[in-house]
C-alpha cells in the first residue's frame, strides 16, 4: 500500500505519526491501495475542482454553522476534506464495544450519584468533584429515569497515538453535536466522488434518525402510548448548530420546536398547533440545562419552558439528555473514568484514557509543574478547545501564565502528555499532506445502546495543528467503516 | 387505507412562517412587475413623476423621506432594489422570506431551501450598476424568474398537508393586495399631457402596461371587445374568474382553502371565513361604473383594508389566538382518512 501511495505522492510524509491510510493494516485488505490508486487516477487538479464544487454545494444547501464575532454573524461551512478516513472492521468492533462500555459506565455513574452516591462513599472519586461540580444538579436527586438512561445521546472523542492505539480524549454527555456532518459528508461523497467509493462495502450511516426516534419513543412516559409525540427543542435559528437541529428533526420526522411553542399545564407539556394544544411526550433538547426552565434554572432564560422540570418530575414527559449529565463528562471526572468503569462494570476500559495527571492530587500536581513544557494542560470546566496550553509549543511567558493559573486553583486543572494524534492524507495547499485527526462516534441509548458506524472524523486543516474543533478552523472527513473483515478472511479479497 | 399514518399536526409558528414566506416572495415578484411597468410609464422629462407613483401606491411616502432620499428616479429605484433598511424593498423582503424559510427548514423541501438560498445570494449582490439603462429590465426579469422558480419547485415538492394551505393563503392574500396596487397606478397623479386624443392614447398605453404587469395582456386581448374601455381593464383585473392575478379569483381560492382547513383538518376557521365572505360580497356588489364614478382609488383602499382584516383574522384563528378547544384527536384522524 504505502509503496503505491509513495509513488503517487512521494512528498507525503506522516513523520512519526500513525497514518490512517498508509500505515500497515492487514485487516484493511485492498481498500487503502484501491483508494490510493483511485485518488491518483482522479488527479490533484480534478480532486480540487470536485472538492470546490462540493463545498459550493454545502453553501447552496445552507449546511452551515454560525460564527459570531463582534456584531456580525457569518454562516460558515465546516470545511470538508474529500479523502476519507478508513476504519477496518476489527477496529470498529473494538471502538463500538468500547463506546458502549463507556456509556454504560457513564449512565451507571449518573444513576448512582443522583441516588445513593455509593461511588463517593466507597472513595472511588472525591465527593467534592461530584457535588461541588457546577454541572451537578440537585434537582435530579432521587429522580429515577427510564432504563437508568441519563445520557441518551453521547459523543466520545477518541484519538489514535503514534503506535496506532486508540485513546479516549473526552466524553460528551450533554448535547454533543456533529452527527449531521457524518451523514451529510457521506451524501456529499456519494454525489461528488462515486468513483472513489465504487465497489467498497461500507457500513451505512443513514439509520441514525430512525434509531434516535426509536430511543426517544422508548423512554417516553406510558401516557404517550405506542406512538408518543417526540419533539426536538432548539434555541432557534440563531444558534450556531441550528442546521443540525433541522437535520435531526427531519431525520426523525418530528417537529422542531422552540421554547415559545411549548406550554405546561397541570404538569403536562403541550405544543401550540393550528388546532390547539397537542401533548408532547419526549423532548430531545438541544438547549443547555441552564436554559430549560426559568422557574428552576436561569430566571432570565427566554429560550426555555416555564414548568418543564415540574412536568418531568411528575413523570409526564421525558427529557433527553437528562438534566445534570454534565457532571459525568467533566474533565475532572474524566480522569477517574478508568476507575469508574472498573467500579461499576468490573471490567478494564476497552479503550484507555489518555494518561491524565490530576492536579488536585499532590502527586499529579507535582508531576505537572515539573513537566509543564512537555504536557498539555487543560482547565476542567471548558469545552471547545479553550484554555488549553500545549507545553512543547508554548512560549516561556505562556508556560509561566499556565503555572500561575494551576497554582491558583489546582483542582481546576489536569495535564496530559502531548499525544501525537494520528494523521490522514488531506487535500491541502501543498498538495496531499498529512493532517491530524480525531474521531467522535455517536452513541444512542434508550433501552440499549446503539453506535452509529463511524462517527465524525475531525481534521485540523492547518499544517501541524492539533486542534480539530470547528470553532477553531477544523474540518471534517467522511469516515468509512469497512463492512468486510479482511483479517478474518486472511488478507485480500 | 390499511396502514395507519399519524397526523403530525402543524405548529402554529410554522403555519405563520409558511404564510409569511409566501407573502414575502409574492411581494418580490410583484415589486419586479411594478418596477417594469413604471419604467414603461416613464415619459421623457417626467421620469420622477412616474417613479414617485411607485412610492404612492406602496404608501411609502413617509418611509422614503425618513430614509433621506430625494424624490428622483435613481433614488426611488435604489429605495426598492438596494436599500435593505427599507422594509418594502426587494432585498428586505427576500431577507424576511429566507429567515422564514430557515425557520421552516424542517418542513419545506431541500430543493425549496436551496433555491431560496441561492436566490437570496443573487439579490444580496444587486448593485447600482444593475439599475442603469437596459440592465434594470433584465434585473426585473431575473427577479421574476427567481420567484417563479420558487413557485414551480414548491408546486412539485411541498407536501400538501395543512402547511401547504397556509403557504397558499399567504400568497393569495399578497397577490390580491398587489393587484389592487397595480390598478391603483392610475391614481398616481400622473396625468397624460397634450390634447384629448393624445390623452386617450396615453391612457391606453398605460392600461396596456398594467395588463402586462399583471401578466394578462394577451388573455385580456382575447376576451375583450375590439373597442375596450378602461372599465373593461378594471373589471378584468378585479373580477375576472380565470385570471390568476384577479382579486376575485384570489379571494375565491382563499375561501376554498379556508373551507378545506375547516373540513379536513378540523381547524376553527369561522373568523377568517366570515371575513372572506364579506370581501367576496364587497367585490361583487357594486357596478363597475358606480365604482369608477365614486372613485377607484377609494374603492381599492377599502379592498386593501379588508384584505388586511382577513390576514388579521387568519392570524387570530391559527397563529396566535389559538386557545385550545377540547380536542378530539380520533375525530380528527377520521376526517384525515
Amino acid at each position: 500500500m504505502s509503496e503505491i501511495f509513495n509513488s503517487l505522492w512521494p512528498e507525503y510524509d506522516p513523520g512519526r505519526f500513525f497514518c490512517e491510510l498508509t500505515a500497515k493494516r492487514p485487516d484493511a485488505g485492498p481498500v487503502p491501495q484501491m483508494l490510493a490508486e483511485r485518488l491518483g487516477r482522479i488527479g490533484l487538479a480534478d480532486l480540487r475542482a470536485r472538492a470546490d464544487a462540493a463545498q459550493n454545494d454545502l453553501i447552496d444547501l445552507g449546511i452551515t454553522f454560525t460564527v459570531y464575532s463582534d456584531a456580525t454573524a457569518i454562516d460558515r461551512i465546516l470545511p470538508f476534506d474529500c479523502i476519507p478516513r478508513v476504519l477496518t472492521a476489527p477496529e470498529w468492533d473494538l471502538l463500538e464495544r468500547a463506546c458502549k462500555q463507556r456509556v454504560a459506565a457513564l449512565n451507571a455513574f449518573l444513576g448512582d450519584i443522583y441516588t445513593k452516591g455509593r461511588v463517593v462513599k466507597d472513595g472511588v472519586i472525591p465527593g467534592e468533584l461530584v457535588y461541588k461540580n457546577s454541572n451537578y444538579r440537585p434537582e435530579m436527586q432521587d429522580f429515577p429515569v427510564p432504563y437508568g438512561t441519563y445520557a441518551h445521546i453521547c459523543g466520545i472523542d477518541i484519538i489514535r497515538d503514534e503506535t496506532g492505539d486508540f485513546r479516549v480524549l473526552e466524553d460528551n454527555a450533554r448535547t454533543p453535536s456533529g452527527v449531521s456532518y457524518v451523514i451529510e459528508n457521506r451524501h456529499l461523497m456519494l454525489r461528488a466522488f462515486p468513483d472513489l467509493m465504487a465497489g467498497i462495502k461500507l457500513r451505512p450511516v443513514d439509520d441514525y434518525g430512525r434509531r434516535l426516534r426509536a430511543a426517544m419513543a422508548e423512554v417516553a412516559p406510558a401516557r404517550g402510548g405506542d406512538d408518543p409525540q417526540v419533539v426536538l427543542l432548539s434555541p432557534g435559528i440563531y444558534n450556531s448548530a441550528y442546521f443540525e437541529h433541522v437535520f435531526l428533526a427531519r431525520e426523525m420526522g418530528v417537529p422542531l420546536v422552540v421554547g415559545a411553542d411549548l406550554v405546561v399545564e397541570d404538569d403536562r407539556v403541550f405544543m401550540r398547533t393550528t388546532a390547539g394544544l397537542k401533548p408532547v411526550h419526549t423532548i430531545y433538547r438541544r438547549l443547555n440545562d441552564d436554559f430549560l426552565d426559568p422557574l428552576v434554572f436561569r430566571p432570565d432564560s427566554m429560550l426555555g419552558v416555564p414548568g418543564l422540570i415540574g412536568a418531568w418530575r411528575a413523570g409526564n414527559v421525558a427529557i433527553a439528555n437528562a438534566v445534570g449529565t454534565g457532571v459525568a463528562d467533566d474533565k475532572a471526572v474524566y480522569a477517574y473514568m478508568p476507575r469508574i468503569i472498573k467500579y461499576y462494570l468490573g471490567e478494564e476500559p476497552l479503550i484507555k484514557n489518555v494518561d491524565t495527571h490530576i492536579c488536585r492530587e499532590a502527586q499529579g500536581l507535582k508531576y505537572t509543574l515539573e513537566n509543564l513544557d512537555k504536557l498539555v494542560t487543560k482547565p476542567v470546566g471548558e469545552s471547545g478547545g479553550y484554555g488549553i496550553t500545549i507545553g512543547p509549543r508554548a512560549s516561556k511567558e505562556e508556560l509561566e501564565a499556565s503555572r500561575a493559573a494551576i497554582l491558583a486553583d489546582p483542582g481546576n486543572w489536569i495535564s496530559q502528555p502531548m499525544i501525537g494524534l494520528s494523521v490522514g492524507p488531506t487535500l491541502a495547499e501543498e498538495g496531499i499532506g498529512p493532517r491530524h485527526l480525531d474521531l467522535r462516534p455517536f452513541i444512542v441509548t434508550g433501552k440499549e445502546s446503539w453506535v452509529l458506524p463511524g462517527g465524525l472524523s475531525r481534521v485540523a486543516m492547518k499544517r501541524g495543528s492539533l486542534i480539530v474543533n470547528s470553532s477553531q478552523g477544523g474540518g471534517s472527513k467522511d469516515t468509512w467503516v469497512l463492512a468486510e473483515n479482511f483479517a478474518a478472511e486472511g488478507g485480500a479479497a | 387505507m390499511s396502514t395507519q399514518m399519524r397526523d403530525p399536526g402543524l405548529l402554529a409558528r410554522d403555519a405563520e412562517g409558511l404564510f409569511w414566506m409566501a407573502r414575502y416572495l409574492e411581494r418580490v415578484e410583484n415589486m419586479a412587475r411594478l418596477i417594469d411597468v413604471t419604467q414603461s410609464f416613464e415619459s421623457p422629462g417626467f421620469e420622477a413623476d412616474a417613479w414617485w407613483g411607485l412610492i404612492k401606491i406602496n404608501a411609502d411616502e413617509a418611509r422614503f423621506k425618513e430614509r433621506g432620499f430625494s424624490a428622483d428616479a435613481a433614488h426611488i429605484k435604489r429605495f426598492y432594489l438596494l436599500d435593505r433598511g427599507n422594509p418594502t424593498s426587494v432585498p428586505a423582503s427576500l431577507e424576511e422570506a429566507r429567515t422564514n424559510a430557515r425557520t421552516l427548514r424542517p418542513l419545506i423541501s431541500t430543493e425549496m431551501w436551496r433555491q431560496i438560498n441561492v436566490f437570496h445570494r443573487f439579490v444580496s449582490r444587486i448593485g447600482p450598476e444593475d439599475l442603469e439603462g437596459d440592465a434594470l429590465s433584465r434585473l426585473c426579469t431575473k427577479l421574476k424568474d427567481g420567484v417563479q422558480a420558487h413557485t414551480g419547485i414548491t408546486e412539485g415538492t411541498l407536501y400538501r398537508d395543512q402547511g401547504w394551505y397556509f403557504y397558499e393563503l399567504g400568497r393569495l392574500v399578497e397577490r390580491a393586495d398587489q393587484t389592487t396596487r397595480m390598478l391603483d397606478i392610475k391614481y398616481t397623479g400622473l396625468l397624460p399631457r397634450g390634447g384629448r386624443e393624445e390623452k386617450r392614447m396615453a391612457e391606453l398605453t398605460q392600461w396596456n402596461a398594467v395588463l402586462r404587469a399583471a401578466a394578462v395582456y394577451h388573455a385580456f386581448k382575447r376576451r375583450a371587445r375590439a373597442t375596450f374601455s378602461p372599465e373593461d381593464v378594471v373589471q378584468f383585473l378585479l373580477r375576472d374568474s380565470s385570471s390568476p392575478r384577479s382579486v376575485l379569483l384570489c379571494v375565491r381560492r382563499i375561501e376554498l382553502h379556508l373551507d378545506d382547513l375547516r373540513r379536513y383538518y378540523g381547524l376553527a376557521a369561522a373568523g377568517p371565513l366570515e371575513q372572506v365572505e364579506m370581501l367576496r360580497e364587497f367585490l361583487l356588489e357594486k357596478s363597475l361604473s358606480h365604482i369608477l364614478a365614486t372613485g377607484l382609488h377609494e374603492y381599492l383602499d377599502l379592498v386593501q383594508i379588508q384584505l388586511q382584516n382577513l390576514a388579521g383574522a387568519i392570524g387570530c384563528a391559527f397563529f396566535r389566538d389559538w386557545r385550545p378547544e377540547p380536542m378530539a384527536p380520533q375525530a380528527q384522524a377520521q376526517t384525515m382518512a
